[in-house]
């Protein structure tokens, strides 16, 4: 008979920090908020609990299959993955680590979630984006929906470059 | 020869929250697929990606609450089976969704005012008694919000924009008004839900719903349609009787499904 060694709840999660997101791979999902729990049983069955991003974000089933996938190469033989929707993932969640890395990769990071007001706000006024090139606050929002989700499509006046900003949310 | 006497099978009580969970997925799925039909196709390239975006929203927030349909109704369908198997008279949505895009004007207005209806709805859903819909409605919410934003800050520049954009979008408000007053009419589900704390109460919903319609409908410089295009109004998506535009949208949406039953990637 096999034994396995049981892992430490420690274990599991170094093993999550190195699960990137597909989407903007120098982020690990522990980085972007989205490994909720990780539970190890007596018996070695690990849980990982997860929240989405967004409800339609098409990088949900990939992030759960590599974290299956990083889990089981690991060694660890149970894995099972629950997906949780409360609370509601935020943006807050993302450490200033996290931040700066996205700012290296050339997306300006979020600001802080807008929380209060109104249900229809138009024309809101808004933290300006920081470009991530030239570090210009001389920057416009162009729209608020850009190649994924997450992110939102500005224009630097200063390098004159568009760049993407990571919503807050 | 007398012929046998046929005991009709005991009606089953409609599962009043399956029915409400169809009502509210249902109508983020079809208006989901209605808009993606604008992928390619947008006036210019920054509002094909943002339709695209709330269409992928809308998708995502029917996925999770008709997964919770089949959860509770039990029988083992999830949510695909729901989408894709289910016959036109078996959806839920209201009409105003499945209407066919438009140009862009109409496709602006409907979705403005559906838009209006999700944030009062999920604002009130996220208080529901139901910890489950409760939670689904609070994530839902924070999207809805960027939603209405986007459709509502077009509703401000094309009614006072141009002669041409703001007949368009006049024109177009006055054509859906009759598909508004379904939103808010409740019936014995909704009675049911309403009881058990599970939702909110529509008519309160529906004037809280006007209330800020009219607001971006005035500074828009555009003009609130006559209420006697609400009266009677068009009724019966939430019961199954839909437009003739259902049908085909459903054919498109569910034929690869349908052709490859139990395919998987």
């Amino acid at each position: 008979m096999v034994t396995r060694a049981i892992p430490t709840r420690d274990a599991v999660l170094a093993i999550l920090d190195g699960v990137m997101d597909p989407e903007v791979p120098v982020l690990s999902v522990r980085e972007l908020g989205i490994i909720r729990d990780v539970s190890v049983s007596p018996d070695g069955a690990v849980v990982v609990t997860v929240t989405p991003t967004y409800s339609g974000c098409p990088a949900i089933a990939v992030i759960e299959s590599d974290i299956r996938s990083a889990l089981v190469g690991a060694g660890v033989a149970d894995v099972s993955i629950v997906t949780t929707y409360a609370p509601a993932w935020t943006t807050d969640w993302m450490s200033t680590d996290a931040k700066a890395k996205l700012k290296s990769y050339g997306i300006a990071p979020p600001g802080r979630a807008d929380t209060g007001g109104g249900l229809v706000q138009l024309m809101r006024a808004r933290a300006v984006a920081q470009c991530p090139y030239c570090d210009s606050c001389e920057t416009e929002l162009r729209s608020e929906f850009g190649s994924t989700a997450c992110k939102s499509v500005c224009w630097c006046r200063a390098c004159r470059q568009p760049f993407e900003e990571f919503k807050a949310i | 020869m007398t012929s046998p006497s046929v005991v009709p099978a005991p009606r089953e009580a409609p599962n009043a929250l399956f029915e409400y969970l169809l009502r509210l997925g249902d109508d983020r799925l079809v208006l989901g697929q209605r808009l993606s039909e604008w992928c390619g196709h947008g006036p210019i390239l920054e509002e094909d990606i943002a339709i695209s975006n709330v269409a992928l929203d809308l998708l995502g927030q029917a996925t999770m609450l008709l997964r919770l349909a089949g959860q509770v109704e039990g029988k083992g369908r999830d949510e695909d089976a729901l989408a894709y198997f289910r016959e036109v008279v078996d959806f839920r949505n209201c009409q105003l969704v499945e209407l066919p895009k438009g140009d862009f004007a109409f496709t602006i207005v409907r979705q403005f005012l559906f838009d209006v209806h999700a944030v009062v709805m999920l604002d009130a859903l996220s208080r529901s008694t139901n910890a489950d819909l409760a939670a689904i409605a609070a994530k839902s919410l924070k999207e809805a919000k960027y939603h209405v934003r986007h459709s509502g800050e077009w509703m401000l520049k094309l009614g006072d924009g141009t002669d041409e954009s703001h007949r368009r979008v006049q024109k177009a408000l006055d054509d859906v008004w009759r598909f508004t007053p379904e939103l808010f009419a409740a019936d014995d589900i909704d009675r049911v839900m309403l009881e058990q704390g599970i939702a909110p109460d529509l008519a309160a919903l529906g004037a809280q719903w006007l209330g800020l319609v009219r607001d971006v409908i005035d500074r828009a410089t555009l003009t609130v349609p006559n209420d006697v295009l609400r009266s009677p109004g068009a009724r019966g998506g939430r019961s199954g009787a839909h437009t003739e535009f259902l049908g085909h949208m459903l054919a498109e949406m569910q034929i690869v499904a349908r052709s490859h039953p139990g395919a998987t990637w």
